[in-house]
């Protein structure tokens, strides 16, 4: 039949993908992405358990069961059976049951606030999403980019994250989880390339007319040092980052051309950040805010992940 | 302040050629349609016998009516996205750009789901549930009424925003701080808001009024637990919207104040916080879409077990699992945002409890295959919907659960790969529903069947278009494609995005094998015809009345003693009865009080949208006034005289015994 | 959003009272005040979603004004008292009615009705009071939740107000007729009703908010 024709081409389109189309999420160049990965595949495979025999039953029946086969036997008021009954609440109980343990498990190991494990010490990038473009600061290495975000392939990154304006979402598909990027507040993302190699970034929410265009590279350079020299080169061109600067760079533009910064205000993502928090809390006094961020931190780098940041824990609140 | 607000002639998008042809299109169109009424001398019908009329079964078709009208508009708005996204590739700019383009994607989200689905839904109820509970009309027959012009004021908004202004370009959901007044100054963010409030106003009364028929006014003898299916599964969808929906009129008032009186909820600044809109939104989102495909669940059910000949397998089973939807579709919500920063164990447990959902989805399942198991399976149009949506549904919710996993959602959120799913899921789910009862349900309504060859050759292009059209956003999820893309520049992905819009032209021959259905089903009316009421053999008590049915539905109230109560009386012999004679039968009288107040409020919304304080007063003023009026007026009712009811029952019974015989 | 309230109260009333007489199990007048009720139901969800929105947002205070700053306990005291008090009327005028005593019944709607415009006008009078102050809603989100919240409630009461007048003519011009009485019992549980959230206003806004 043409039903199951159809399944079949979707089910091959889905094995094709998987077995590798290139720069999706399926073609995963960081251990994140690759988790990910295997993550969709088993559960995939659990679920088609119960997926292929409810559609293969369900024709099977329709086939069967057809009124012109008078030879079949006919039971109009056949409606209970406590045997069958237990069956179909079991099996999906089971499935569950399974994919429930793995969700747990997985949502632990692969929350994004949750640095790399023993892969060495991460590197800092904070992120800001303006309309419509995207703003990397290096913090350690005092350098900012527009559009463009370079790191040593093989170290874990830490990404801090907020918005200017409306809400976008970090993505680099190819090496795995995306966050929210809020104004007012700091999201976190861990990741890591595990070759070199440039990968696609974008905005995975949409956040008003520039959106298509909010792209950027990610590019993995082989080494430390090629990425020492890429730092070197981008402080050589001077161009400094003000907090003027940043507000004009603020303002929107569509398709963005990359540009490099040699050197960044002190405590540029900071003012950011902080410009509407300090309406959070009624406090006016911004190095007191300071202080509890930081302090906040440390409570965080001490407790795990049970704590993120101010904002998830007014979503946990909500609840 | 100007005395027309902010309207000005640039409100009237002329520059816009694509706009300008729609306008002429629906000024012709609206014309033909004017002149054919007043030709045919045809208004004196359509006020006394539809706009004014409190009858359920009426206002059911004007409901549907009204969905399928939504449904071309809302179709031509997809037709729009995926030719844009097949010509925009490799750089290319396409036809549409971002201004336009955002607004169509917007539009078509809150038309399908708000205007399309909803009415398709309350409309399908409304003629069905009185009928299968043996009832003669809704508790509130008036509240009704209006109920339904408050749902086709909020349409009446959302097309005016296409010739006045412009629509929302937020995406249906109209986040903030992007739907704030900062980023979207226009007024097509507070056409959104009136649209979607109206509206919702008007299914939040639909809800209690079903809520009070069904626990109120069953016939004698049918227990909760004797009910039909159908009207199972509509109640589970009333109590979702009656918890539900005031959470959504409180957020969009909350939005309103933000936009008009600079309020802070959800704003950037001064302690506004975002995050409040997006989990309120979604503690109404995620209800609605139970709230869309229960009903068509229960659809799905009374066909199956009608035409297998079968009683439904499990019955308590199937009650149970939809009430346990339920009541879990309101503990999900979160799984719309695993991306926003919560912590693991919070995202582990709304991603748990979204899998739990899967358990009693999957036990309706395996209750429709035991239904047709040892059945007699005529294979007619309903079925082949019935047939389709099981194997299509069962991908989607596969896809879906994929989806409850935090750990792939990182990866997988807002893709085309979540856009497949969900129409994975309301097409394959609710609209398979919707367009299996309308042609399941029509004989009884309309009183002739549907031409059967063009309801399959609609079938099979709907079927057939949806896998080519959706299958390939599910690859295109997976090579990275996020959604609301204006255009792209990856040559990976074109292939698939040419074989979407084959995949949505497809679906349009399906839609417009619909259309000739309807026209030849019309034409061949007489030879189609259903005189005995019960053109399928069917179970409830739907069937037990003529088709159309008479005003008063039931010339007596049959009493139940089984869940398929209509079968039970045609094997005791009780079908068919004609008594010597009959009681008067006390019937609400219509009422022109829901359409004025329909139309005083959509004055008062647009008036709203454009800031024109003394019209929105005046608009406001006048629906309160009406509506006093109405309530003070004690002349509302009319009995029925038993002789013209038993002229009705004698010819009705007479055929209808003839067609058991035959 | 409160004319709407009392929009479907009346409406309820209104068209249940046309329904068929036709089953003998089926007392329409109960069928009015199960709507009702389920209406009622649903505005609960609609001020907890408020309630909510406020309990997230009370601390963002945006530098200015926090509750203890703006709270006076005992003008608000003297408010709440009103307006329970109209419930205890209310119920007088309940009782009056159920044993068809016309004139009594009025007298206590009427009393009913002005505690309820005292308590509005108290109310009125403490926006007008912090808005001129400088602590108008567009200053901050917890200011902007407050005033929603309460003025939500405002909202219903005046729109009860509205009904408890057209109650009065009613009764006034047609008597205790079986219809005006089921009106009358709904617009006694809507009044009941925003008795019970107002005190759980008083408690989470004001009482908490100023401690």
């Amino acid at each position: 039949m043409l039903i199951r024709n159809l399944c079949n081409i979707a089910l091959a389109s889905i094995v094709l993908t998987l077995s590798g189309c290139k720069g999706g999420v399926l073609d995963p160049k960081g251990q994140i992405g690759y988790d990910e990965k295997n993550l969709i595949i088993i559960a995939t495979v659990l679920m088609l358990l119960v997926v292929i025999p409810v559609i293969v039953m369900t024709l099977y029946f329709a086939w069967k069961y057809r009124d012109s086969r008078t030879h079949e036997i006919y039971a109009p008021k056949w409606a209970h059976s406590t045997k069958i009954e237990a069956i179909v609440w079991a099996v999906p109980i089971l499935i569950v049951l399974v994919l429930g343990v793995i969700t747990w498990e997985s949502t632990h190991r692969l929350d994004p606030y949750k640095p790399l494990e023993g892969k060495g010490e991460h590197i800092t990038v904070e992120v800001v999403s303006l309309n419509w473009k995207w703003l990397f600061i290096y913090p350690e290495q005092g350098i900012a980019t527009v559009n463009e975000l370079v790191f040593p392939a093989n170290v874990p990154v830490e990404f801090k994250i907020t918005s200017e304006s409306t809400m976008n979402s970090f993505f680099i598909p190819q090496l795995g989880s995306q966050i929210y990027s809020m104004a007012g507040m700091q999201t976190k993302l861990h990741l890591i390339a595990d070759e070199p190699g440039t990968f696609k970034g974008i905005s995975a929410n949409y956040s008003g007319a520039g959106f298509s265009g909010m792209k950027f590279n990610a590019i993995a350079t082989p080494t430390q040092a090629n990425f020492d020299d890429w730092v070197s080169n981008i402080k050589a061109q001077g161009n400094t980052l003000t907090k003027d600067g940043y507000y004009e760079l603020a303002e929107p533009t569509e398709n963005h051309p990359v540009t490099y910064y040699g050197n960044v205000e002190d405590d540029l993502f900071h003012t950011i950040l902080m410009k509407f928090m300090v309406h959070m809390s009624g406090k006016n006094d911004i190095s007191e805010m300071k202080g509890m961020e930081h302090k906040m931190d440390e409570h965080k780098d001490h407790s795990g992940h049970s704590d993120h940041s101010a904002h998830s824990s007014h979503t946990q609140g909500e609840e | 302040m100007s005395f027309l607000g902010k309207i000005t002639m640039d409100a009237i998008p002329l520059h816009d050629p694509i706009l300008v042809v729609t306008m002429i299109g629906i000024a012709i169109g609206g014309l033909v349609l004017l002149g054919l009424i007043t030709k045919y001398k045809k208004w004196g019908i359509l006020w006394r016998d539809w706009i004014t009329s409190v009858d359920h079964k009426r206002l059911g078709i004007m409901y549907i009516i009204l969905a399928l009208i939504m449904l071309f508009r809302g179709f031509s708005d997809a037709i729009l996205m995926r030719s844009q996204l097949a010509l925009a590739t490799n750089g290319s700019p396409g036809y549409l750009p971002p201004e336009h383009y955002d607004q169509i994607f917007t539009a078509h989200g809150v038309i399908m789901i708000i205007f399309m689905a909803m009415p398709f839904m309350v409309g399908l109820m409304n003629i069905i549930l009185p009928l299968q509970i043996g009832a003669r009309d809704v508790a509130f027959p008036f509240l009704n009424n209006l109920s339904f012009w408050l749902t086709a004021s909020g349409a009446i908004l959302m097309n005016i925003s296409l010739v006045f202004g412009e629509f929302a370009k937020t995406g249906w959901v109209a986040y903030p701080p992007l739907s704030e007044l900062t980023f979207s100054p226009g007024v097509g963010v507070d056409y959104y808001i009136w649209a979607l409030q109206i509206s919702g106003l008007g299914t939040l009364l639909t809800s209690v009024n079903f809520l009070v028929t069904v626990f109120k006014m069953r016939a004698p003898g049918m227990t909760l637990m004797k009910m039909p299916i159908f009207t199972w599964t509509c109640t589970w969808a009333n109590i979702l919207i009656a918890a539900s929906f005031p959470i959504l009129t409180a957020v969009l008032a909350m939005l309103t104040l933000d936009r008009y009186m600079d309020f802070h909820f959800f704003t950037n600044d001064l302690g506004g916080n975002s995050m409040m809109y997006i989990n309120l939104f979604w503690a109404w989102g995620h209800p609605e879409v139970y709230i869309l495909v229960l009903p068509a669940f229960g659809i799905f059910s009374e066909i199956i077990s009608t035409f297998t000949g079968k009683r439904l397998f499990g019955y308590k089973s199937m009650i149970y699992a939809s009430g346990a939807i339920s009541i879990l579709g309101f503990i999900v919500w979160l799984h719309h945002f695993f991306t926003m920063g919560s912590s693991a164990n919070v995202n582990a447990f709304f991603g748990v409890m979204t899998m739990i959902i899967a358990v009693p989805t999957g036990v309706k399942l395996f209750n429709w295959l035991f239904t047709i198991y040892r059945g007699r399976l005529r294979i007619t149009v309903p079925v082949l919907w019935t047939l389709g949506f099981m194997v299509t549904f069962t991908i989607g919710g596969m896809t879906g659960v994929l989806l409850a996993i935090p750990g792939a959602d990182y990866v997988l959120h807002n893709s085309l790969f979540l856009i497949a799913h969900f129409h994975n899921t309301i097409i394959g789910g609710a609209v398979f529903g919707y367009l299996a009862g309308f042609s399941f349900w029509f004989p009884k309504a309309m009183g002739f069947k549907l031409n059967e060859k063009w309801g399959k050759v609609s079938f099979w292009c709907w079927i057939v278009g949806f896998f080519v059209a959706f299958m390939p956003l599910y690859v295109l999820g997976f090579l990275g494609m996020t959604r609301r893309l204006n255009h792209t520049n990856t040559p990976e992905w074109n292939f698939w995005l040419y074989l979407a819009a084959v995949g949505a032209i497809i679906i349009m021959f399906g839609i417009i094998a619909q259309v000739i259905q309807l026209y030849v089903s019309f034409r061949d009316r007489e030879a189609l015809d259903d005189k005995t009421g019960d053109p399928w053999n069917g179970h409830t008590l739907e069937w037990a009345s003529t088709s159309p049915p008479q005003a008063y539905n039931f010339a007596v109230i049959p009493h139940v003693d089984d869940i398929d109560a209509w079968t039970d009386m045609k094997e005791k012999g009780q079908a068919y009865v004609t008594k010597a004679s009959y009681s008067p039968i006390h019937m609400p009288k219509n009422t022109s009080a829901g359409v004025l107040m329909g139309a005083t409020l959509t004055i008062f919304c647009f008036a709203m949208v454009w800031h024109i304080w003394w019209l929105a007063g005046a608009g406001l003023i006048g629906a309160i006034a009406v509506f006093i009026q109405r309530c003070y007026c004690n002349d509302v009712d009319y009995y029925v005289q038993p002789d013209e009811i038993l002229e009705t029952e004698k010819a009705f019974n007479l055929s209808g015994r003839e067609g058991v015989k035959a | 959003m409160s004319t709407l309230s009392a929009d479907l109260a009346s409406t309820n009333v209104d068209a249940a009272s046309t329904h068929d007489d036709h089953h003998d199990h089926h007392d329409t007048s109960g069928d009015t005040v199960f709507g009702f009720w389920l209406y009622l139901m649903t505005d609960c969800l609609l001020f907890a979603s408020f309630f909510a929105t406020y309990a997230v947002l009370f601390m963002n205070t945006a530098g200015g004004v926090s509750g203890k700053d703006i709270f006076e306990l005992d003008f608000v005291a003297v408010e709440t008292a009103a307006l329970l008090l109209s419930s205890i009327t209310f119920g007088f005028a309940m009782i009056a009615a159920q044993g068809q005593k016309k004139a009594l019944t009025l007298i206590w709607l009427s009393v009913t009705f002005c505690l309820g415009a005292v308590f509005i006008g108290m109310e009125i009078y403490e926006f007008h009071h912090l808005i001129v102050n400088g602590h108008g809603p567009q200053h901050s989100a917890f200011l902007s939740s407050f005033f929603a919240l309460v003025g939500l409630h405002g909202l219903h009461v005046t729109a009860g107000l509205i009904w408890m007048t057209i109650m009065m003519i009613e009764v006034a011009r047609r008597g205790l007729g079986k219809a005006t009485v089921t009106r009358l019992s709904c617009l006694s549980l809507f009044w009941h009703f925003l008795d019970i959230v107002w005190i759980c206003v008083f408690t989470v806004v004001y009482l908490m908010g100023a401690m």
